[in-house]
């Protein structure tokens, strides 16, 4: 097990990526952050946080639950609690910040961004990760991110949002460390 | 935790405790779902849900069908009036073609008590029962539970009263049924000639005056009276039924004084209930039928899904 972000790091990367999000919407008009459950909502929160800070701005927050947009409803091995999706109004030409803890597969990101899509007709879908690992199925790349993680396709990514705050471990198989490359 | 998959959703006591409770919190996100701008998720996608009502019905089919039709499925009704059996196929036949079709879910609606099992037991698809006779009716006591949790707050150890033809009604049984073992205190009232026999046969304290099982309720419920299934005339009149066991605003104060009204419709306004209950702030009708979508949709969710698939939380 290795920390690859402790506290102080994570808050440290998401104030940057608030200030990339700040930079390239020229502004916050029409920004919206919605939180992939249940990973992506501290993420979404903290987010919230340093666009305040930034701006002094209030940028409205919401949620989205992919249960029902899963490619693999049919066969899931144990299908998880389907949680409500909370989505602040209409997303009819917003401009979307999707927040996750982690980005793997691409799955879940797909499935949120069909989810979205039925709230409305966002002008953009931005994608902010805590964690951008190797290990893509589908053609998703993430806009903002804290750091890279070229891992095997076995080792796990622990995102942990506790009292000592947010942080991220990876438990390898192998010995071998992983060296982040923050971006 | 119980991860027995549902397969089959004849009758309320094929639900324990848990497994009521994970289709009514599935509900939940499913009644956010119809709230929505676009009213539409892709859950079931591809598979195929058959209607099969022998019965008349508006309600109960509809919201069958806008629940299928939400989930992504195909849906296809399919009405005993205008089937084969009108023609003299047989109840068996009808199921084996259904089944050659390859159905996912056939929800089946009939006049003969014991009608889904029968069909259940002969068919690959997965099979609802939307109402067999005077037995059971499992999707209406689920979204009857839904509404009292939303509108109460919670299900266990409240008083609920059921009130009418007890003996011939699906809904009170699938009722008694499920809110009992969801913590509830049931009672049911009526008269002696549609309370069953022995009276305490459903496992609950029957009345034969409405007052005493009105006193103290948290929830009341009123059962129509049906006139279509009374062959014999179970009582002198509906003038003299109204106003011995007819709701009005006067024998609900004796209820809690926050209690709520429910009636599974439609309704016999002026028989079982008075025009000023039906459309007072306590009646909860139309959040009924609101919550008929979100239930089914949860109940198709969960028995058409892949053997693997259930409620059960991962941790579980």
């Amino acid at each position: 097990m290795q920390v690859v972000l402790d506290a102080e790091a994570v808050q440290r990367g998401l104030r940057r990526v608030a200030g990339q999000i700040v930079e390239r919407s020229h502004g916050l008009s029409d920004v919206v952050l919605i939180g992939i459950r249940r990973g992506g909502e501290p993420i979404a929160d903290a987010l919230a946080h340093w666009l305040l800070e930034l701006e002094g701005q209030t940028v409205p927050r919401g949620s989205v639950d992919i249960t029902l947009y899963r490619d693999d409803t049919a066969t899931a091995l144990a299908n998880p609690k389907i949680g409500p999706s909370q989505v602040p109004g209409s997303l009819q030409n917003k401009v979307v910040i999707l927040c996750d803890d982690v980005v793997f597969t691409g799955r879940t990101v797909r499935a949120a961004i069909d989810a979205l899509m039925d709230y409305g007709r966002p002008r953009r879908i931005e994608l902010a990760a805590l964690v951008e690992r190797s290990g893509r199925e589908l053609p998703i790349v993430p806009d903002y991110s804290v750091i890279k993680l070229d891992l095997e396709p076995e080792d796990r990514v622990e995102v942990l949002d506790d009292a000592l705050g947010l942080r991220a471990l990876v438990h390898s198989t192998g010995a071998r460390s992983v060296v982040p490359s923050f971006i | 935790m119980n991860s027995e998959r549902l397969r089959h959703l004849v009758s309320a006591s094929d639900l324990d405790a848990p497994a009521a409770t994970r289709i009514l919190d599935a509900a939940e996100a499913f009644f956010e779902v119809s709230r929505r701008p676009i009213r539409k998720v892709p859950t079931l996608r591809g598979k195929t849900v058959i209607n099969c009502f022998f019965e008349a019905s508006t309600r109960t089919r509809t919201s069958f069908e806008l629940a299928g039709k939400r989930l992504g499925a195909d849906v296809v009704n399919m009405a005993g009036s205008s089937s084969s059996t009108t023609k003299g196929e047989t109840l068996k036949d009808t199921v084996a073609t259904l089944d050659a079709m390859h159905a996912d879910v056939i929800v089946v609606r009939h006049g003969a008590s014991g009608a889904a099992h029968y069909v259940a037991q002969r068919s690959r698809a997965a099979v609802v029962n939307a109402g067999d006779g005077m037995h059971e009716h499992p999707t209406q006591a689920l979204l009857d539970a839904f509404t009292i949790r939303k509108r109460v707050g919670r299900i266990d150890g409240l008083r609920v009263t059921i009130v009418g033809d007890i003996q011939h009604s699906r809904v009170a049984r699938s009722n008694a049924i499920l809110l009992t073992r969801l913590g509830a205190s049931v009672c049911v009232a009526g008269p002696r000639t549609m309370l069953p026999c022995p009276a305490d046969s459903l496992g609950v304290r029957a009345f034969d005056r409405l007052e005493p099982a009105l006193e103290g309720a948290d929830v009341v419920m009123m059962l129509r009276i049906q006139r279509e299934r009374l062959g014999a005339a179970l009582f002198p009149s509906l003038r003299e039924y109204s106003k011995v066991y007819g709701l009005s605003t006067a024998r609900l104060a004796l209820a809690k004084p926050d209690a709520i009204v429910m009636h599974p419709g439609p309704m016999n306004r002026g028989v079982e209930i008075s025009d000023e209950v039906a459309d007072g702030p306590r009646s909860v009708v139309l959040d009924q039928v609101e919550a008929g979508v979100a239930v089914r949709m949860a109940v198709l969710y969960v028995c058409a899904s892949e053997p693997e698939a259930s409620l059960t939380d991962v941790t579980g």
